[in-house]
């Protein structure tokens, strides 16, 4: 059984499309998620307080709002999980001081809950995050980032060329952003979770990319002749097959993680969702369209781009 | 044609027997209470706090708090020397704001013995600035209190250790958290009353036995002589535990402590004569020594006893007391019991503030892992069907090499002690991409091989071969992003990087090494001319 037989679709044609549809979709989803919305920064990140109550029978969000209303205005009420747990999120008040204040506004709604006569819940998971700490893991995760690519624009330079390097990484931010936008578009909050999750897309797209790559340098070696945007076109369709039974299958992996892996992972899964479809577009139509790009620029004429294999096949 | 068959058969087998039975065996025993050897048990995997339930902790070391103390015992020390130097005259101020402390009107004419003797105590410590006409300035040095905030947090640490080592929890985790250098993490895993936890971590403990002066009255200014409070004398109030009696009580006592938190070595919750909880302690050597000094001199006077700056109480000194005391209060027996804990385990050298808690109930973590555990089994199985269908008994293959890559990533956690968190548990399903797509790659190669007329042997050969490359430049390409979020990344996003390391380790082998032997038992048991492969 087979999916492609002999993929011949002249995918490079489309780049400047690509990049411009591309850049269009950034352009909204950023505008959507910093302008319009904000972008949904998890208490990890801005602290405050999350608490999460399980009660006895199912409860309704809006008494819960009632209850608490009083003491905390702005908090925001959720249900999650079976229907019987109540999530209770306290953002940060701009100013208040670490620790103490928070600890005490959580006991307060804690008690304004248990008093308001609908059961006795029970604290299935409570998190107190000071603004320092928030501010610590918003630096970390941006560094973590940073220096990941760093590594793999490195590693890739060393292994294949430059212009590839720069592709591959432009093509991983590419997904980071999209993912980012889609994220505040459906109104998930970026926790430490899915900031994990967008990590790990960026080696999924990378990776995704250096199979492509791999097969170029491979062909480039076999088809001296032909100019490089064929070569890339080529080798994109040779490995069509196995990007898209990839993509197909890790996103059935992750619907899984998306359907039965709870509350706390839905958020992770939701990103690994999109990253997965985002990262395979560009792995088709970015990475290797900004290599081309590229290499036209530092070497005029048809590609007389070598391969720089240091490991020799079998 | 396969040589070494037999032997790659039998690693393969080694390595499943090793990573099983140390990564799944002692797991999936303990789940189901299978009796086995304790040296077995020990490889356990670990659960994040996540997972089990429990606190966690950030807390950050006032450091400040320390430096104070020191600037406050110097002046003290340095008042004491000229003293007995006979240097009269003299004011010594503290200003722990500046960490600095202010010698004033010190007489020209001793001015000489004066320094030798400033030196002598603080040369190493202090940057001795003269002002003219007496007044000298002493400055901590910057890197004696860079040292003397290390030193505040590394006793913290152990004092906190000590704590929660009292707590009863089976595994309590307590270090250095961060960059900054004064940020502690907690961890206490399956913990059930977090709230205590918190109270007992947050006392500071300074128990300080001061001698009365005059009290208790209600009004703070009745203690003053002129509007200000007598020299080498300070005002604290007691506290109110007593609910029927709410007037504030406040006593004049020494500002020097006869003895304090430092020279108990022990203490216990006891009942006192009343019938009513209490705590008593007893003093090191050199604590007795000196408390019998102080209350063979004070007999019939009252001794405060101030713990975390206010009076707990003031018993009257009957007689001498050496090496055993004891602090009766307001106390229920949980008090008692946890002021007793906190006395032993020594007084923290500064406050402590909270920045971060996470508190994860019992119930949600075992939700968590059988999400978890469904999560994956489902992927799997996904991913299996589709393998199977599609590649049709190459598929199976598939299956084969990503279990054993699941049994090995186990076995490598249990083995090395690393802490499975949830992140951890996504990090397993990335892990089963990760293992399809060598399949994939591998697969697709040895059909397009086969495609080319080469003998079924030839292309599955060349299959393996070609793809080799690729699998390792995508391995280290994202062994390197997973490096730098170990490097760079706190809680989950290294729980989740740690999961991967080893995922992608384990990867190579199974989905190269295991994979290859299975199609070459399948193809040693083919004629040699044989074209069908199932694939």
């Amino acid at each position: 059984m087979r999916i492609f037989s002999n993929p011949n679709y002249d995918f490079i044609r489309w780049r400047w499309h690509a990049l411009i549809a591309s850049l269009g979709l950034m352009a909204v989803g950023l505008y959507v998620a910093v302008f319009l919305q904000g972008l949904p920064l998890g208490i990890e990140f801005t602290g405050g307080t999350v608490v999460v109550m399980d009660f006895p029978q199912r409860v309704d969000e809006g008494q819960v709002r009632a209850a608490i209303d009083p003491i905390a205005k702005d908090a925001i009420v959720q249900r999650v999980g079976t229907g019987n747990q109540i999530m209770i999120r306290l953002r940060q008040a701009e100013g208040t001081q670490v620790g103490d204040s928070l600890e005490a506004d959580a006991l307060r709604v804690e008690a304004a809950v248990k008093n308001a006569g609908f059961g006795v819940p029970t604290i299935a998971s409570k998190d107190i995050v000071g603004p320092v700490i928030g501010a610590d893991l918003q630096r970390k995760g941006i560094w973590a980032t940073i220096t990941a690519l760093g590594g793999i624009l490195l590693y890739i330079g060393v292994r294949f060329r430059f212009n590839f390097a720069v592709g591959a990484v432009i093509a991983a931010v590419h997904d980071i952003l999209i993912t980012l936008s889609m994220l505040a578009f459906f109104h998930f909050d970026l926790t430490l979770n899915v900031i994990a999750a967008v990590l790990t897309i960026t080696g999924y797209s990378v990776n995704d990319t250096i199979v492509v790559f791999d097969r170029v340098r491979e062909n480039q070696r076999l088809m001296r002749r032909e100019p490089l945007d064929s070569i890339v076109n080529k080798s994109v369709n040779q490995t069509l097959g196995r990007t898209v039974i990839t993509a197909g299958l890790t996103f059935l992996a992750v619907f899984a993680l998306y359907l039965f892996g709870g509350d706390v992972l839905r958020g992770f899964a939701f990103t690994m969702l999109v990253g997965v479809v985002v990262g395979t577009y560009s792995t088709i139509f970015i990475a290797a369209s900004i290599a081309i790009i590229l290499s036209r620029r530092t070497t005029s004429g048809p590609a007389t781009a070598q391969p720089q294999a240091k490991l020799r096949r079998a | 044609m396969y040589k070494n068959l037999r032997w790659k058969f039998l690693t393969i087998l080694a390595v499943l027997v090793l990573f099983g039975g140390l990564g799944l065996y002692p797991s999936i025993a303990s789940y189901f209470g299978v009796k086995s050897p304790a040296w077995l048990m020990a490889y356990q995997l670990r659960l994040g706090l996540d997972l089990k339930g429990g606190l966690q902790l950030i807390l950050k070391v006032q450091t400040d708090d320390a430096l104070k103390v020191e600037v406050e015992n110097s002046a003290e020390q340095l008042k004491t020397a000229l003293r007995d130097a006979n240097i009269t005259g003299t004011t010594v101020r503290a200003d722990p704001a500046q960490v600095q402390f202010t010698v004033e009107s010190v007489p020209t004419a001793s001015e000489q013995q004066f320094r030798t003797i400033a030196d002598n105590q603080f040369g190493q410590s202090y940057d001795r600035d003269a002002r003219g006409g007496g007044t000298y300035v002493f400055t901590m040095r910057t890197n004696v209190a860079k040292i003397r905030r290390e030193e505040a947090v590394t006793q913290a640490v152990q004092t906190l250790e000590r704590r929660v080592n009292e707590l009863g929890v089976a595994e309590p985790w307590v270090g250095p958290y961060g960059t900054a250098g004064d940020e502690i993490m907690v961890q206490l895993p399956g913990l059930k009353d977090p709230a205590r936890a918190k109270a007992i971590m947050g006392k500071t403990a300074m128990l300080e036995l001061k001698l009365v002066e005059s009290g208790p009255v209600s009004d703070e200014k009745m203690l003053q002589t002129n509007g200000q409070v007598p020299a080498e004398m300070q005002i604290v109030r007691e506290s109110s535990t007593n609910p029927s009696d709410p007037t504030p009580k406040f006593y004049l006592v020494k500002k020097t402590a006869s003895i304090n938190g430092n020279d108990v070595r022990n203490a216990r919750a006891t009942i006192d004569q009343y019938n009513l909880p209490a705590v008593s302690f007893t003093l090191s050597n050199e604590g007795a020594a000196k408390f019998g000094d102080v209350t063979a001199a004070n007999i019939g006077k009252q001794l405060a006893i101030i713990l975390d700056s206010q009076i707990v109480s003031a018993p009257v000194i009957q007689g001498v007391i050496t090496r055993d005391g004891e602090i009766t209060g307001q106390f229920t027996q949980q008090e008692a019991q946890d002021l007793a804990l906190v006395l032993r385990s020594g007084a923290l050298p500064a406050t402590l503030t909270y920045l971060a808690t996470q508190e994860v109930g019992p119930t949600l973590g075992a939700d968590s892992i059988r999400a978890g555990l469904m999560a994956s089994v489902m992927g799997l199985s996904f991913v299996t069907l589709f393998m199977l269908v599609y590649y049709r008994l190459s598929g199976l293959n598939a299956f084969i090499s990503i279990v054993f890559n699941l049994i090995i990533l186990l076995g490598f956690m249990a083995y090395l002690g690393a802490v499975l968190t949830l992140p951890g548990i996504a990090g397993f399903i990335l892990t089963i991409g990760m293992g399809v797509d060598s399949n994939v790659l591998i697969f697709e190669r040895i059909r397009e091989e086969l495609g080319t007329k080469k003998g079924i042997r030839q292309a599955v050969a060349a299959g393996f071969d070609r793809v080799f490359v690729t699998i390792l430049d995508t391995h280290v390409a994202s062994l390197i992003a997973a490096a730098f979020l170990f490097q760079f990344g706190t809680g989950p996003i290294r729980g989740f990087a740690t999961t991967l390391v080893f995922g992608l380790i384990s990867n190579v082998f199974t989905a190269v090494f295991v994979s290859r032997t299975l199609f070459e038992l399948i193809l040693s048991k083919k004629p040699a001319g044989a074209t069908q492969l199932s694939i």
